[in-house]
C-alpha cells in the first residue's frame, strides 16, 4: 500500500484525519494497514471454506438426484433471480468505485456512491423476499417440509433444501454487508476517511465483493442449470 | 543469556521494577475489558482449566461406571450423556483452545519482540466468543445433557435423540469463531509484527508450530461451521440433507466432520510438540537439531492433514479404493512425525540434560507421542481397522495422543512458563510427585485399554461381558492415580501464585526472547523494542566459548 498511498496523497502522515492514529503496537501506519488488509482477506478464505461446504453437498446430491434437480430448478424464477445478479454486480461496482473516490480524497462522492451500493443490496433483499414468499406459498420447501405435488422426480426437497441453505447464508451475508457499509458511510461523512487512511472502505469493499461473487456463482448453478 | 541489545536492563527482579502486567490496572473490569494479549493469554488458561476439570469429573464419573460389568452408579443414559460431556468439554472446551489461546497468546508477541498480537480487539472477541460458546454447552447440560457422543452423528443426533443436541452444537458452532479468529490473528501477527531481526528461520519453533495449527484452524474450522449449522437446521426443521428417509446422506456428515476433525487432531497436537521443543531445548542447554526440518515438518503435518479424515471411516461403507487411498496417505502424516521425533531425540543427544520439572513433562511427552502416534498406523491400516474400529484400542490410541501428548505437553508449558507469567517459582518437590503420579496413572489407566481392545472390547457400552472386568477394575483404579495426580499439581501451582519465591527472569537460562524481559513482563511486554541479533537457540559467542 505505501508507495501507492504515498503517490496518490502526496504527503506522508501528515494528510491522515485527526482521528486516526497509529495502534501502538505496529511501528508505522502503513503495517497496520497491510496487517487489516491481510486480516481480511484470510476471513474471506473462510468464507469461501464455509459457502464450499455447501457447493460441495450441491454437487453431490445434484450427482445422486439429477431428475429431481433439473426438475425442481424449474420453479425458481429465473427473471427475479437474473434481476438480483444485476443489482449484485452494479453494487460491486459502484462499491469499488467508492474505494476509489475514498482514496483521491471525493468525500461526498464516496458518500453518494455508498448509498447507491446500500440501495442495491437493499433491493436484492426485496426480491429476495418476493421469491421466499413464492416459494413457501407454493411449498416448496427443504425435505420433510416440501408440500408441493405436481412433481415427478423424488428428493426434489433435497434442491430446496440446498437452495435455502445457501441463499440463506448469502443472504445474511448481504445483511452483514449493509450494516458495515451503513458503518463506514457514516464515518466518511465524519471525514474521516482520506488518500492516506482509506482501510476501512477498501476492507469493507473487499467483503463486499465476496458476497457478490457467491452470489455469482450460486445464480447459475441454482436457477440456471439446476 | 543475551540475545537482544536491551537484555541487560531488563534483568531485574520484579519487585525492583514495580510495574507489570498484572498490577498495572486492578479491578475485575479492567480485566474483561482488556487488550492485552498477556492478560487475555491467561483468562483463557483460567477458562480451559475449568473446562479441563470439568471434563475430568465426568471422566471419573465414566471410569466409576465401568468399574463393574453391569450397572455401578447410573444407568444407560446418563452413562451416554457422561461420555458425550466428557469428550465435548475436552475436546472443545480443553484440548482445542489449550495451547494456542493461552500459552499462545501470552507468548507468541513476546516471543517474536512484539508489543501484542496485530487485532488485539478482535483477540478480546475471540475470547467472549469462546465463553458464549462455552455458555451454550454448559446450557445443554442443565437443559438435558447431551448423548450423542462428542461427534455428534446423524441420524442420531439429527432425530433421534431426545436431549439438548442444539444448545451444545451450536456452542461448538460459536466456539469454531473464536478458533478462527485466534489463527487468524496469529497469522496476520507472525507476519507483519517480527522485531527488526526477527525473520522467520529465527523463530523460536514453538511459533512455526502456531503458525501451522493456525493454517489449520483458518482453514478446516469454517467447514466444521457449516456442517453445525446444518445438522442444526436438520434436527430443527428437518431439511433433509443427511437424514436417509427424506434422500439424504448420513455419510455425508461424516465425511464433513472429519474434514474438520482430522485436521483438528492437529490443531491439538501441532502446539504440543511446539512446547516439547522449547522445554527439550531450553533444558537440556542445546540447540535444536535440524531447526528447518521440525519447522517445515509441522507445516507438511498441517497441509497432509487435509488430506486422511477417511480414515474414520473404514467401516462407514466408503469404497474399497477411498479406504486404500485414505490409507495409504494415513501413513504418509507419520513421515513428518517421524521426522519430529528424531531431531528431538537428536536434540537430546549429548546435551546437558536437567531434569526439571518441564523436562520430566519434555521427556513424557517424547515416550507417551511415540505409542500414541505407532499405534495410529495400526489403526490406519486396514485390515487392522476392521478389528479395531469403535473398540479401546481406539480410545486408548486417541488418549495416548490428546492426553498423553498435548496435555502432557500442555502442563509442561504451563510449568515451564509459569515463571514467566506469573512471576513466581513453584514447589518443585510437589510439582515433580504430581507429574510421577500423572504419568504413572495415566499409563496404568490407557495402557490397558490397548488391551482390552485388541480383546473386542467395544467403545461407548455400559455392560461389559464379565470376562472384561479385571482390566476393566484396573484401568478405573489408574485413573484414580492420575486424579490424583493432577489435583497435586493444581494444589502445586495455586500454592505458588501465595507463597512461591518471586521469579527471576530467566529462570532456565534459556534463549529465546520471552525470557529477556522481566518475570512478569510489563504491559509493553518490552521496556526498549528489541532488536534480534542471534538465532533462536543460539547463544552469543563469549557463553559459548
Ligand atoms: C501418527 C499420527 C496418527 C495416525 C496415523 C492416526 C490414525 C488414526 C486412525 C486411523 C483413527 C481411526 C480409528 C478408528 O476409528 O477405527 C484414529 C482415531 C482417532 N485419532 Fe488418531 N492418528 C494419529 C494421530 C492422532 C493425534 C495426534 C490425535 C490427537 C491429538 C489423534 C486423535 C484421534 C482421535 C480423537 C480419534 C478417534 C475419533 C473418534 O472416533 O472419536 N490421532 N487415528
Ligand atoms: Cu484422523
Amino acid at each position: 500500500m505505501s508507495a501507492k498511498a504515498e503517490a496518490l496523497g502526496g504527503a506522508g502522515e501528515s494528510k491522515l484525519s485527526p482521528q486516526f492514529h497509529v495502534a501502538h503496537h505496529f511501528d508505522k501506519a502503513d503495517t497496520q494497514f497491510d496487517a487489516g488488509r491481510m486480516g481480511v482477506w484470510l476471513f474471506l478464505v473462510t468464507e469461501i471454506l464455509l459457502f464450499g461446504g455447501l457447493f460441495c453437498a450441491f454437487a453431490i446430491f445434484r450427482s445422486k438426484y439429477f431428475p429431481s434437480f433439473v426438475e425442481a430448478h424449474h420453479h425458481l424464477d429465473r427473471v427475479m433471480g437474473g434481476i438480483n445478479t444485476i443489482v449484485l454486480i452494479t453494487s460491486s461496482f459502484t462499491m469499488a468505485l467508492a474505494v476509489r473516490s475514498a482514496q483521491k480524497n471525493e468525500t461526498k462522492k464516496t458518500t453518494l456512491l455508498l448509498a447507491i451500493t446500500l440501495a442495491c443490496a437493499a433491493g436484492f433483499l426485496v426480491v429476495k423476499y418476493f421469491e421466499y414468499s413464492h416459494k413457501i406459498h407454493d411449498g416448496l420447501l427443504p425435505g420433510g417440509n416440501f408440500t408441493a405435488a405436481d412433481f415427478a422426480s423424488g428428493h426434489p426437497g433435497i434442491f430446496f433444501a440446498i437452495y435455502f441453505m445457501m441463499t440463506g447464508i448469502h443472504g445474511v451475508h448481504v445483511v452483514i454487508g449493509m450494516g458495515l457499509i451503513l458503518w463506514i458511510l457514516l464515518r466518511n461523512q465524519k471525514n474521516e476517511f482520506s488518500s492516506r487512511y482509506y482501510a476501512p472502505v477498501e476492507n469493507v469493499g473487499l467483503y463486499w465483493h465476496l458476497v457478490d461473487l457467491v452470489w455469482i456463482f450460486l445464480f447459475p448453478l441454482l436457477y440456471l442449470v439446476g | 543469556m543475551a540475545n537482544t541489545a536491551t537484555v541487560d536492563e531488563l534483568g531485574h527482579a520484579p519487585e525492583v521494577r514495580g510495574k507489570n502486567y498484572l498490577n498495572q490496572t486492578a479491578g475485575v473490569w479492567s480485566w474483561l475489558t482488556t487488550v492485552d494479549h498477556k492478560r487475555i493469554g491467561i483468562m483463557y488458561l483460567v477458562s480451559v482449566l475449568v473446562g479441563f476439570g470439568l471434563g475430568g469429573i465426568f471422566a471419573l464419573l465414566v471410569r466409576l461406571e465401568l468399574l463393574t460389568a453391569k450397572k455401578t452408579i447410573m444407568d444407560a443414559t446418563q452413562y451416554n450423556q457422561a461420555f458425550t460431556l466428557h469428550g465435548a468439554a475436552m475436546v472443545f472446551l480443553f484440548i482445542i483452545p489449550s495451547i494456542p489461546a493461552s500459552l499462545g497468546n501470552f507468548f507468541l508477541p513476546l516471543m517474536i519482540g512484539a508489543k501484542d498480537v496485530a487485532f488485539p480487539k478482535l483477540n478480546l472477541l475471540s475470547l467472549y466468543l469462546f465463553w458464549i460458546g462455552a455458555i451454550f454447552m454448559l446450557a445443554a447440560i442443565v437443559t438435558g445433557g447431551v448423548d450423542t457422543g462428542w461427534t455428534f452423528y446423524v441420524p442420531y443426533a439429527s432425530g433421534v435423540s431426545t436431549t439438548s443436541v442444539i444448545s451444545a452444537t451450536f456452542g461448538v458452532f460459536v466456539m469454531g469463531f473464536s478458533s478462527i479468529l485466534t489463527g487468524l490473528n496469529f497469522i496476520v501477527t507472525l507476519h507483519k509484527l517480527r522485531a527488526p531481526g526477527m525473520s522467520w528461520y529465527r523463530m523460536p519453533l514453538f511459533l512455526w508450530s502456531l503458525y501451522a495449527t493456525s493454517i489449520i484452524q483458518v482453514l478446516a474450522t469454517p467447514v466444521l461451521g457449516i456442517t453445525l449449522l446444518l445438522l442444526i437446521f436438520e434436527r430443527a426443521f428437518h431439511i433433509g440433507i443427511f437424514d436417509p428417509t427424506l434422500g439424504g446422506d448420513p455419510v455425508l456428515f461424516q465425511h464433513f466432520f472429519w474434514f474438520y476433525s482430522h485436521p483438528a487432531v492437529y490443531i491439538m497436537i501441532l502446539p504440543g510438540m511446539g512446547v516439547a521443543t522449547e522445554i527439550l531445548s531450553t533444558h537440556s542447554k542445546r540447540r535444536v537439531f535440524g531447526y528447518k526440518a521440525i519447522a517445515f515438518s509441522s507445516v507438511a503435518i498441517a497441509l497432509v492433514s487435509f488430506l486422511v479424515w477417511g480414515h474414520h471411516m473404514f467401516v462407514s461403507g466408503q469404497s474399497e479404493l477411498s479406504s486404500a487411498i485414505f490409507s495409504f496417505l494415513t501413513f504418509f502424516v507419520a513421515i513428518p512425525s517421524g521426522v519430529k521425533m528424531f531431531n528431538w531425540l537428536g536434540t537430546l543427544w549429548g546435551g546437558s540434560i536437567r531434569f526439571t520439572v518441564p523436562m520430566l513433562y519434555g521427556i513424557a511427552f517424547l515416550f507417551l507421542f511415540a505409542i500414541g502416534g505407532l499405534t495410529g498406523l495400526f489403526l490406519g491400516t486396514l485390515s487392522v481397522d476392521l478389528h479395531l474400529h469403535d473398540t479401546y484400542f481406539v480410545v486408548a490410541h486417541f488418549h495416548y495422543v490428546m492426553m498423553g501428548s498435548t496435555a502432557i505437553a500442555f502442563f509442561g508449558g504451563l510449568h515451564h512458563w509459569w515463571p514467566k507469567m506469573t512471576g513466581k517459582m513453584y514447589d518443585e518437590k510437589l510439582a515433580r510427585v504430581g507429574f510421577a503420579l500423572t504419568f504413572i496413572g495415566f499409563n496404568w489407566t490407557f495402557f490397558t485399554q490397548f488391551i482390552l481392545g485388541t480383546r473386542g472390547m467395544p467403545r461407548r457400552y455400559y455392560n461389559y461381558l464379565d470376562q472384561f472386568q479385571p482390566l476393566h477394575a484396573f484401568s478405573t483404579y489408574g485413573s484414580w492415580v492420575l486424579g490424583t495426580g493432577f489435583l497435586i499439581t493444581f494444589i502445586c501451582l495455586a500454592r505458588s501464585l501465595k507463597t512461591g519465591a518471586p521469579a527471576p527472569a530467566n529462570p532456565w537460562d534459556s534463549t529465546t526472547l520471552e525470557w529477556q524481559t522481566a518475570s512478569p513482563p510489563i504491559t509493553e511486554n518490552f521496556e526498549k523494542a528489541p532488536i534480534v541479533t542471534l538465532d533462536a537457540y543460539e547463544r552469543p559467542a563469549e557463553e559459548t566459548a
